[in-house]
């Protein structure tokens, strides 16, 4: 083989800067597209929406009129469902998470919650609704209300709880607890008075991402079989209900109820565009939750990067 | 802090009461966190019972076979016939669609992050891609249906109103940031000192990334395709809301058609007595899906466990 000359070794060298330059145009367009889609999706809500972010729309029921509509009982009914999904999420899974990196010991019976957790995070949604369907709904009896739609987001965002849990705790070094413990602290002490909090930032920001998910999880709330029109709240404690009748402290959880996306699913579904404009303004409620979760979650890792220095 | 007298210590039987008060404590709390851990291990379980229960129910009024062969889906009709192939059909198509935008898209912007990028890009671009994972799905549903089937219909006329098309490419869009970032954390999990050893025979960044890096991380990223493939298989509100619902079995994706999800969706829409042959085709329907994605599953740690390089 000839050995090359100058010139073609320089046009070799420039193929290949030619060809990462290329790449990396890809790269970038890539990206740019998914910016892209992200800012399509916002603008075409706010301006699709735009007449109708006042404040009746915040305040008034689904109603048969588009103009008339609100998503009063929509928001309710999600903050309601979120409330009653992270007082079932947040205990069980940092305590489930807790267990797994302090407690457990190496057996099987870790090994099957481990493999377990990790399968169930790629099960479908919709799949949590049919066992929520089956389980809360008949077997327990409890029926479409907020307590079941709560506890089936519950199970739906465990294994996110409990994996953020469990990388919070990770990272904590063995040098705290062997510290702790050298003071006589128990197991449990170490866990309550020092891993359990060095781990909160953590800990919350799995929990703030977790329940993002769950507020605009539809699938499985409409599996359930929550009523699309409702043009209630649920009681409020301790109010009167009926003739003489006070709705008691729990009451409202079971009440039916609907939530945001499912909202916006009947009022997109609907041929009428009038409802189009209602749907992109919920929309844009929707993503403004999410997204501001989502942003709070990815500030507090951000912060917590910077300042914790072991 | 009080006097030390040795006389104001508890005594040795008042210690060892308090020891035994306290590990009996530590035991309970012990019990009470792997119970909070076995939870997972029961939902698992509520979930093969429910779903394996009432198919059995189904499957003493229809047959597997009749199932598996029909070609029609029309439980609900008085003419009623059971083949899930049509609803799987529009599962495959609309996944397929999903994954073609999402595999080469996702495994671009993955490889540009992790070998091209500096790191002030990557600060902007890693929150950009969560974000768009963090959409929820009802409002990607109305961006497919009032935003890109309209774009879709203007380049192609004869586009229908609701499409698997257009859901997929939706979908595939949402499933991109999933790609992107695992693929960026297998890709970034394998050693310099292998891009150094290319770059040092004269390799380009390109090759070395294609050459060296993406075969090196291979396992992540089967791992992470397959994670895309059960997400598309499982999604449900894109395609109830752009897909149309009408089963229809059809390897087209430029017509309308009810995939599993959305299958399950128009039922529950519905007001159907609990115990009903309808309410039943929901859990078989649901069992299916599961199977699905757990044969991905399985084919993923297969995948992974093959390939899997130790450096």
């Amino acid at each position: 083989m000839k050995p090359l000359t100058t010139e073609q070794i320089r046009a070799v060298i420039a193929k290949g800067k030619f060809r990462d330059n290329l790449f990396k145009a890809m790269g970038v367009f890539c990206l740019a597209l998914a910016l892209l889609v992200i800012v399509a999706l916002i603008a075409d809500m706010v301006i699709k929406g735009a007449d109708r972010f006042t404040l009746d729309f915040f305040l008034n029921f689904a109603s048969r009129r588009a103009t008339q509509a609100g998503i009063l009982s929509a928001w309710v009914g999600s903050l309601l469902v979120m409330l009653v999904t992270a007082l079932a999420a947040v205990p069980l899974g940092v305590a489930a998470g807790l267990y797994l990196e302090e407690y457990a010991k190496r057996n099987w019976i870790t090994n099957l919650i481990e493999i377990n957790i990790s399968n169930l995070a790629a099960v479908p949604s919709i799949v949590y609704g049919l066992l929520s369907l089956g389980i809360f709904v008949y077997q327990f009896g409890l029926g479409q209300s907020i307590l079941s739609a709560g506890l089936t987001l519950a199970l739906l965002i465990l294994p996110i709880i409990i994996v953020s849990t469990r990388e919070a705790i990770r990272s904590i070094p063995a040098m705290i607890r062997e510290g702790s413990m050298a003071v006589g602290a128990t197991r449990w002490q170490t866990c309550r008075y020092h891993i359990i909090p060095y781990a909160m930032p953590g800990i919350l920001t799995g929990v703030i991402i977790g329940l993002a998910r769950a507020i605009g999880e539809t699938a499985p709330i409409i599996t359930i079989g929550a009523l699309t029109f409702i043009a209630f709240l649920p009681p409020v404690p301790y109010t009167e209900i009926s003739e003489g009748v006070n709705a008691g402290l729990f009451d409202w959880v079971m009440s039916p109820f609907t939530v945001m996306p499912i909202q916006i699913f009947n009022w997109t579904s609907r041929p009428d565009p009038a409802f189009e404009v209602n749907a992109a303004a919920a929309g844009f409620v929707l993503m403004a939750m999410v997204l501001s979760m989502n942003a709070i979650a990815i500030y507090l890792r951000y912060k917590m990067r910077k300042n914790i220095k072991w | 802090m009080s006097a030390n007298n040795a006389s104001d210590l508890p005594g040795v039987s008042d210690r060892l009461a308090f020891n035994a008060m306290r590990n009996w404590k530590e035991k309970l709390i012990e019990g009470l966190l792997l119970t909070a851990a076995a939870i997972s291990v029961l939902t698992t379980l509520g979930i093969v019972y429910v779903l394996v229960s009432e198919s059995i129910h189904f499957f003493q009024n229809v047959s597997l076979f009749d199932f598996l062969t029909d070609t029609q889906w029309t439980p609900l009709f008085d003419d009623a016939h059971f083949g899930i192939m049509v609803l799987i059909s529009g599962t495959l198509v609309s996944s397929l669609v999903a994954l073609l935008v999402a595999i080469p898209m996702g495994t671009t912007i993955a490889i540009y992050l992790s070998e091209f990028a500096d790191s002030r890009v990557r600060e902007v671009a890693k929150p950009i891609l969560e974000l768009l994972g963090g959409i929820p799905t009802i409002v990607f549903g109305y961006f497919a249906l009032l935003v890109v089937t309209p774009i879709l219909q203007f380049f192609f006329p004869s586009m229908p109103g609701f499409s698997l098309l257009s859901a997929g490419l939706v979908m595939g869009i949402m499933i991109v940031p999933y790609i992107a970032s695992l693929s960026e954390d297998a890709m970034r999990a394998v050693p310099m000192s292998m891009r150094e050893g290319a770059y040092a025979m004269g390799s380009t960044k390109l090759y070395t990334a294609i050459h060296v890096v993406v075969p090196a991380a291979i396992s992540g990223l089967a791992a992470s395709y397959i994670l895309a493939i059960s997400r598309a298989v499982g999604e449900t509100m894109i395609l109830a809301v752009a897909a149309g619902m009408q089963p229809n079995l059809t390897w087209n994706p430029a017509e309308p058609a009810a995939t599993i999800t959305s299958y399950i969706v128009q039922v529950a829409l519905g007001d159907l007595p609990h115990g009903s042959i309808g309410y039943q085709t929901i859990f078989a329907a649901g069992l299916t899906l599961l199977l699905i994605t757990l044969m991905f599953n399985i084919l993923g740690q297969w995948l992974r466990a093959k390939y899997r390089e130790n450096y």
